[in-house]
This record gives structure tokens, sequence and C-alpha cells, in this order.
């Protein structure tokens, strides 16, 4: 009993207390971005990795162990994490990062939403009330994302004011010198056809001008059945698409399918920093993703 | 908004005029009606400016996107504000809880009367099972914030013989902080693994022989909770519970103070991104007070078995064990899941034997105890296939000298089972399950059981726990 206090209390004191700000990011994107912002003022746990489904994961207790000492939460909202986050910050016993609170943030927020659905009926698949929430893939959107998310850590952390306005400059800068140059290589692609597997890129498609024929899966979140990919398969014989698109997480095996026999390119993409990879950064998931798509659409 | 504040201006400035408007002539009156009237007209003439203007806004907000990149932030930005005003509701709705309901059902295929207890396990509830097409219990859940301190939930069980039935009523502060979550009302009690769980999430038609026998399927409390979780990298829980102490094993008196008393800890981690585990011991201590027992079966072999009452201490411990494997940690694919819980419990009081009759009382003390394995596996989307082990020993009592001969002492038996089970979820939603076991927890009267079942979940479906 002794030696089990004593083992809780060196834990407790052996917590690294250095960072200014205890971050927990649901996705690694937001991770990656609370990184370029915060610099070494931050310590972050990303909650999921690129190769996790961010709709199903399950309230792990060592998520809310993390949750427990955070002082913001970064999530992407629009109930992508719905069914384990809500668990995870009420387990916590932390009422700093409560929806609401200024230590909950949401991504979704900053942005324009696409495909808010005119109806909510379960009929329909996995429907998100506020939106496709799959909104990472559009580089453009980082921008309003980066300076809200810069306001919420000054108000965090106001000491360090120009330390998060000096670093949010700086991205700002790379980031339009990248978008530029993303814009310029990806322009070939605009009006490429593609198919997808989950309807998971509208955000992609408005940002670089793909043509979404279709998808693979009959409603959002279903899987596929052979009989519905042959329906598919004749729809791409009338409108042929170039390439079909899934993101790292995904089942390989549909695309495949469609790939082989529509003979045209299943295209991986990394879908979030860590996809793959070459995806080791934010800079580098979009250089990726482009490469990808223009190897694809030849 | 704008509507709002404009209303709200007119209606002070009405309520402000009101003594004077009174002791007004009726041309003054239909002068203040044609000024209101006025008043409104430009009111709302000024709104549709203002909408009209925000649509300006936005399309050009949209056009700028395509011209220049220093635009488009800015077109965000203006774009952002309407989406943000839509996503608030007004009205009374607005404020609505969470509302979900669970409807189940399930086809069942006995080969022996399940109305016959687990041998050595009389005077412990028998949940049986229900032969024939049942409509299962309906689960109606309500809940919602409270304020900023309180979240309520109340789960209604809705029995298929008519009636109401409460699970789960209670309130959970949400601003305590510092790791501390309490909880007060009627509660499954957090000891264990799978106490918590709702029926609906079980992976198996019925609750582990170790849970029927020594719970009654569940331990729920009326009473209170705190949990405080460590500040620690790995997941350090610690639980108690004070309660009524009104179900199995404790029987409901009326006394002040706590009934029964439940101290738990957990502990758990994850190994990489692929595996998790948690572990866990829970201590229960309660009082039963005239415990009625029927149809239990004596040394003189009494047909039909004769109605005993306990009174007397009760203490169990109980130690649970879950470990999950995901590849890539991605359970929308695949995922196993193993799990199992060992529960012992030592009874110290006096027995009163056949009640309708001899009415003999002197003391009595056993300890039972019992365990399950289960591992469930998903091996491709959608498709998840179980397999389960029951065991439970009734132990060996000792019996006052006044009921040797009459109260059975060593059942030499330990009650066993076997399930296997397959189900398909088409979605997250609605789940058919299939399971086979082969229940030898009765001496000599082993059972082939077969059982068809359907879960589905309308409305708000909340996160599960782990």
């Amino acid at each position: 009993m002794r030696k089990i206090l004593a083992l809780l209390l060196l834990l407790a004191w052996a917590l690294p207390a250095h960072a200014a700000l205890n971050v927990f990011a649901c996705e690694p994107e937001w991770a990656a971005l609370t990184q370029i912002l915060a610099g070494d003022q931050a310590s972050i746990y990303t909650a999921t990795g690129a190769l996790q489904d961010p709709h199903r994961i399950e309230a792990r207790p060592s998520l809310i162990a993390k949750a427990r000492r955070a002082n913001l939460v970064v999530c992407t909202g629009a109930e992508l994490e719905m069914a384990w986050l809500p668990v995870v910050l009420r387990e916590s016993g932390n009422s700093a990062i409560h929806p609401g609170s200024s230590g909950y943030f949401e991504a979704a927020n900053a942005v324009h939403m696409l495909d808010i659905p005119a109806r909510l009926d379960r009929a329909d698949g996995d429907v998100h009330a506020r939106g496709n929430p799959h909104i990472q893939t559009d580089a453009r959107n980082f921008l309003p994302i980066a300076d809200a998310l810069s306001q919420r850590l000054t108000q965090l952390d106001p000491a360090n004011t120009t330390h998060y306005q000096n670093r949010l400059a700086a991205f700002q800068q790379q980031w339009r010198a990248a978008l530029k140059k993303w814009e310029r290589q990806a322009a070939p692609l605009k009006g490429t056809t593609i198919v997808v597997q989950h309807k998971g890129f509208p955000y992609l498609n408005n940002w670089l001008g793909l043509q979404e024929i279709t998808a693979l899966e009959p409603k959002p979140g279903m899987e596929p059945s052979a009989a519905y990919l042959g329906q598919v398969l004749s729809q791409l014989k009338l409108h042929p698409a170039k390439m079909v698109l899934r993101a790292a997480y995904q089942d390989a095996r549909p695309s495949q399918w469609i790939a082989q026999r529509a003979h045209i390119a299943a295209v991986e993409l990394p879908y979030t920093v860590g996809g793959n990879d070459a995806a080791s950064n934010l800079f580098s998931l979009f250089d990726d993703t482009i490469a990808r798509l223009l190897t694809g659409a030849q | 908004m704008f509507k709002k504040t404009y209303l709200s201006a007119t209606l002070a400035a009405l309520l402000s005029h009101l003594p004077y408007a009174s002791a007004a002539t009726n041309g003054d009156l239909q002068s203040i009606r044609e000024q209101i009237q006025q008043l409104k007209q430009s009111y709302e003439q000024r709104i549709a400016q203002l909408e009209q203007r925000l649509q300006q806004a936005e399309s050009a907000g949209k056009r700028a996107e395509a011209v220049a990149e220093q635009a488009q932030a800015t077109a965000q930005q203006t774009v952002v504000s309407p989406a943000a005003a839509s996503g608030t509701n007004a009205g009374e709705g607005a404020f609505n809880p969470a509302i979900s309901l669970i409807l189940g059902g399930t086809y069942g295929s006995l080969q022996q009367d399940p109305a016959v207890p687990a041998t050595g396990f009389a005077m412990n509830p028998n949940m049986g099972h229900a032969q024939g097409f049942n409509l299962g219990e309906s689960e109606l859940g309500i809940a919602a914030n409270i304020d900023v301190n309180y979240r309520g939930v109340a789960t209604l069980a809705l029995d298929p013989a008519g009636g109401v039935s409460v699970e789960n009523a209670y309130v959970q502060t949400s601003a305590l902080g510092n790791g501390l979550n309490l909880k007060f009302g009627r509660y499954f009690s957090g000891m264990g693994y799978l106490n918590e769980q709702h029926a609906h999430a079980w992976d198996f038609v019925d609750q582990p022989l170790v849970y029927a026998a020594l719970w009654g399927n569940q331990l729920g409390e009326d009473g209170l909770q705190v949990k405080w979780l460590a500040p620690t990298d790995i997941f350090i829980e610690l639980g108690a519970e004070l309660g009524r102490g009104r179900g199995f094993p404790g029987s409901d008196r009326v006394k002040n103070g706590a009934g029964s008393g439940v101290l738990f800890a957990h502990i758990a981690d994850d190994i990489g991104i692929e595996h998790s585990w948690r572990a866990g011991v829970s201590l229960h201590q309660t009082r039963a007070e005239n415990r009625i027992s029927d149809g239990v079966p004596d040394l003189p072999g009494t047909v039909g078995g004769v109605s005993n009452s306990f009174s007397g201490d009760s203490q169990t411990a109980g130690l649970d064990f879950v470990w999950k494997y995901s590849p890539n940690g991605n359970i929308r694919d695949r995922y196993v899941k193993v799990q199992s819980e060992y529960f012992r419990r030592k009874e110290i009081g006096s027995l009163t034997y056949d009640l309708a009759t001899a009415n003999i009382a002197d003391s009595y003390s056993v300890t039972q105890s019992g365990w399950y394995l289960q591992g469930v596996y998903q091996f491709m989307p959608h498709w998840r296939t179980g397999l389960r082990y029951d065991r439970l020993d009734p132990g060996i009592a000792s019996i006052g000298p006044l009921n040797a001969g009459n109260v059975i002492g060593n059942y030499a038996f330990n009650p066993t089972r076997t399930s296997v089970m397959l189900d398909y979820s088409p979605s997250e939603f609605s789940r058919l399950r299939l399971q086979l076991a082969r229940d030898n927890s009765r001496q000599g009267l082993p059972d082939n059981q077969l059982f068809l079942q359907y879960i589905m979940s309308l409305g708000a479906h909340g996160a599960h726990t782990y």
C-alpha cells in the first residue's frame, strides 16, 4: 500500500509542467497546426492516428487520462468526433475543456461548411447536421483556422501573445506562398473526373476543381456490396472517371476492385499528417496529395 | 437577431407610453396605432435591406475567393458569419434534451424449463431466459445538460408486459474539475467492467452467469458515487459509492444512513496505437434483511423446494480485465476484444429454513464465486463473432447444527456454460444476432439454447464508453 502511494506521488510529481499549454488534439492535422502556431509553448497529445477512422474511435481510458490534464482541446467538430469525444470530455473531470469553454476549440467553426444536408434522416447514412466534417482536405481552410486557433492560444496564455502572433504571421506567409505553389501545380487537375470511396473530399474538390462522378459507398459510412460496386461500374461506363480516391485509413479493396475493372487509377491520399511516410507535416501533406493526384490523372 | 432587438425596443416604448395612452382620447389612440404601424413597416424594410446586404456580401465574398488570395481570406470570414448564425436554433425546441429509444427483441429456443435455477444458486436471483418470440426491454433515454454545473440522465425501461421502470435517473456534475466526477440518483454501479453497460451494448444476448447469479444481471444503486481521476499519463481512477442497497445481494430496508458501499479502482493504458487494456478491482458490501428465496431444494427432498430467508452481511470482491486489439487502431475494420471478470462473495448471517412449516433459524455462511472469459472478434466491417465460457462455484456452506439436516451445504457441482454468437450490424444503429449456448448450469439438465436478437436504436445516439 505504501509503495503504491509512493508510486502515485512520484507519478504526480513527474508530470511535465514545462510547456505553458497542454493540448489535446483530436486529429493529427490539428496537432501539426497547433505545433506550428505554439512552438515549444505547447505540449501536444494527438488522440487519433492517420490510419484510424476518426468517426469510429473508442473512448479509451488513455484518452480520458490525457484530457484530464489538457488546457485546450483542438478538434474538427461538426459532429466528426461525436461517437467518442463527449464521453472523453465528461469522464475527464476537467471543466476547462467542456464545449463552450475557452479550452474547447472546433476548427469547423472557422470555415464555410459544405454538403450541409437539406434533411436529417438516418436512412441517408452517416450524415452530419452541420455539413461534411472533412474540412482539412482544402488547404485554404487552414488560414482562417490558424487565425482562430492563434487567437485562442493568446486568450489562454496571454503572457506569450507576441510569441503566438509572430508564429501566426510566419505561418500565414509560408502558407500563402505554398498555396500559390500548390494551386499552380494542381492547375491541370481542374475538371478532372473522380470517383470517391467515401464522401470525404468535397473540400478538396471545391479547392482544386475536381469533378466527383459518384461514391463507392451507397450511403455515407456504409460498406459497398459487390452488387452496388457493379452499379457504380456501369455508371462509370457512361461517365468515365480518371481515378478513384480513398483516404489512407480506408479499406483498399473497394477502390481496387473498381480500379481494375474500370481501368482507372486507384489513388490513396494521406488525408492527414502521417497518412503516409511522405506526409510528415502539413506542408508535405499537400505536396504529397497533389503529387499523387497528378500521377493518378495521367 | 435584429428583429428581436427592434421588437423589444418597440414593446418597451409601448409600455412606457401606456399610462398616457389609457388617458388619451380615441383620436390619439388612432394616431398612435398609425405611428406604430409606420414604425413596424420601417423596421421591416430596414431588416429586409440588411438581409439583402448580407446576401450581397456573401456572393461578393464568393467571387472574391476566385479572384485573389488576399480577398479570399476575408471572403471566408464574411461567409462564416451566416453559417455560424444558422447553427443556432430558435424557439422552445432548441433546449430539448437528447432523446434515444432502443428497440430490442429476442426469439429463444430452450430444451429445459428456464425456471430451474443454476445448481447451488437457488437462493440467488434466477434471471432465466424467455422462450419463443419476445419483445425485449425497450429503453427510452433522455439526457441533457441541466446548467453549467449539472447534467441529467434518465433511462426508462419499457416492460413488454406493460409498465415502466426507472433503470437510471441520475445527475452528474460537470464543473467540479480536478478530475472529480460526482453522480447521484439511480445509476448502475461502477464496479466491475460489464456492470455499467446497458443491455443494448452487451456482446451476448444475456449477461455472464456470474452477473446473473451474483448481481441479478446488474447492480443498480440509489445513492451517490464519487470518482477521481489521477492527473497521470496512465489512466488511474478511484471510485466510491454509498447507496441504499435495495437490490440483490442487499434488501430494501427502512433505515437511515447507507445500506451499501462500493469501492473500485481502474487502471488502464494503451500499448502503441493498436492495443489498449483496462484492469480493475472492486469491493462491495451490503446487508440483507429477511431476503426470501422460494423453491430452494433441501436435504429432506421436499417436492418443489422450500422458502428460506437469509439475514446477514454480504461482502464481494471482484477483479476485471479487458484487452482490445485493432490493426492500426482502426476499429471500423477489424478488432479483437478479450475480457474476463471474477467475483467472490462471502455471506455470513442467519438462515431461517422453511418459512411455511418448520421455520428453524440458525447460523449460515457461504462463499460463492464465479468467472467468465469471453472474446469478441470483428473479422470484417459489420460482422462479429464471439465465444464465452462461464463458470460458477456455489461453495461449501457452514450451517448451524439446527439446520444441518435440512439445508444443503455442498452441492458438489460447478455450473458452466459455453456460448457462441455471430452478429451483423448493417449500421451503427442496428444489430442482428444469433447465439447458441450449451448450458450446463443445472446438474443433470444440460440445455442447448438458441437465440435470435435484434437491437435497434433511434434518435440521439450517445457515445459508448470503453
